[in-house]
């Protein structure tokens, strides 16, 4: 049997338009979720309030402590809950693998970017917060305008090449039977019974997009660098 | 909405009949250092060596590293687990595909997944060994060539002893992501943890006694490595290197 290029060609359309699609969709969705609610999290890691950073401290403790998938699974199942406790209804709300998908994303990855942007801020002299201080400036301003860019500017590589392992890590989703790039390469697969063809070009399109991104990560990070 | 939590049924017997729920996912546990022990000794033996080739002055040797390292960095852990189990059988030799598709369980999803968690792995030590030996100030090399070592000898007697060392805390936490990333061999059908605490929910239907279990197992797992690892790397301290050690560290790095 030799290899068949024909159903790679064929099922480009499915594997792009509705898989990739929902590959990058996620990604790009729980990257801006996880960076927004992971800096809340160093925010409160690093503040004041002690029980506040305590509490903070064991989300992203716990977080990364278990693997992902087992997370998946918690909130494949947990979503439905929350959703009724929120809409105050008396049975779990039916909700998609995408959203169940996207909320798992976010609260895991936000584990991730959160020590992070921690390390971005504790990067920043304690000088900087005083003189904001002395301006007159209140937390939030501080924070908003004179922290917070600095740190994520420093940081900026290292979130990217976050993003890439949650690019890759979003092919997880598979296992909640979503149709991402995974997902619909291997409906194809087993269709057609081409599980070689179908997951080796699937491992071909993920290396090329991911060494990709991690090339042009690695000049902005050169570009960025303070000399 | 309310959850009515039933805990009693991690006392009651699993349907396979070989004992309790509880019993079940303890047995996951060791499918789960079964897999990531095996495939740890595999990531620390490659890792090693192409680690440590990386940072050698033979160009070819240094090429070759990148190339194997940006092969499986850039490749999603579940994809690689399907080209094991799928793709790599039917590559071989008709008569070894053959018998490697007809090993009983679990020994045909144990075999794949420990091969594919290693490698995948050996990357990340690679990246750890070679930041390790270029910590090292470069007048080690320059001492051990002219106390008239070779290019070997000099590795062998003066940088990777240290090196070595120093790399022991990066080292854990990798340990502490084989042990998560394991979880991955259920989608090849090895009954580890995740695995074990998913198909109780499924003959169960107590979903979250399920999973709070494997969390706490998790849990516990963790915190037996990192103190071991702990004990193990006070032990193993260079005297006086460990502004060296945080150096290694010192870069927020990205990962799981």
């Amino acid at each position: 049997m030799g290899f068949d290029f024909e159903v790679i060609r064929t099922s480009l359309p499915y594997l792009f338009l509705e898989g990739m699609r929902l590959t990058v969709t996620l990604t790009v969705l729980a990257m801006t979720g996880g960076i927004v609610f992971g800096t809340l999290l160093a925010m409160m890691r690093l503040g004041p309030m002690r029980w506040l950073s305590a509490l903070a401290g064991g989300y992203v403790n716990l977080m990364r402590s278990v693997p992902l998938l087992l997370v998946i699974f918690w909130f494949f199942f947990l979503v439905p809950y929350i959703g009724a406790w929120i809409t105050r209804s008396d049975q779990p709300v039916h909700v998609g693998a995408f959203v169940s998908a996207l909320v798992t994303f976010i609260m895991f990855e936000a584990a991730y970017y959160c020590e992070i942007m921690r390390a971005g801020i504790q990067s920043i002299p304690r000088g900087q917060v005083w003189s904001g201080y002395a301006l007159g400036l209140d937390y939030w301003q501080t924070m908003g305008r004179i922290v917070l860019p600095q740190a994520f500017r420093n940081m900026l590589p290292v979130l990217l090449t976050q993003t890439i392992i949650l690019f890759q890590d979003t092919s997880l989703v598979y296992v909640i039977s979503a149709t991402d790039f995974l997902g619909a390469a291997a409906k194809i697969a087993n269709r057609d019974y081409r599980l070689v063809e179908m997951y080796t070009f699937a491992a071909v399109v993920y290396f090329v997009i991911s060494y990709g991104l991690s090339t042009l990560v690695k000049s902005l990070q050169n570009r960025i660098a303070i000399r | 909405m309310h959850y009515n939590w039933h805990w009693q049924v991690l006392l009651e017997m699993e349907p396979g009949g070989t004992g309790s729920y509880l019993q079940y996912l303890l047995v996951g546990l060791l499918w789960t250092l079964a897999t990531a022990l095996a495939a740890w000794l595999i990531a620390l033996a490659v890792g090693a060596v192409v680690g440590t080739l990386r940072t050698t002055t033979m160009t070819w040797a240094v090429r070759l590293g990148n190339l194997y390292v940006e092969i499986f960095r850039n490749v999603p852990l579940i994809v690689q687990m399907f080209l094991w189990f799928f793709v790599v059988p039917e590559l071989l030799p008709t008569a070894l595909g053959d018998w490697i598709k007809q090993m009983p369980p679990p020994w045909g999803s144990y075999v794949p997944a420990v091969l594919c968690l290693g490698i995948f792995t050996s990357v990340r030590v690679a990246e750890q060994v070679r930041a390790g030996i270029n910590s090292l100030p470069r007048g080690q090399r320059f001492a051990g060539t002219a106390s008239g070592l070779t290019e070997a000898q000099t590795y062998r007697y003066v940088i990777l002893p240290q090196a070595f060392r120093i790399i022991l805390p990066p080292l854990t936490s990798e340990f502490m992501n084989i042990i998560k990333n394991s979880s991955v061999a259920l989608t090849i059908g090895l009954l580890e943890l995740t695995g074990r605490a998913r198909a109780m929910q499924e003959f169960s239907f107590r979903v979250f006694e399920a999973f709070t279990a494997a969390t706490v197992i998790y849990l516990l797992t963790n915190l037996v490595v990192v103190l071991g690892m702990r004990a193990l790397e006070n032990k193993v301290r260079v005297p006086g290197l460990i502004a060296a050690a945080n150096s290694a560290n010192a870069a927020p790095m990205a990962g799981h």
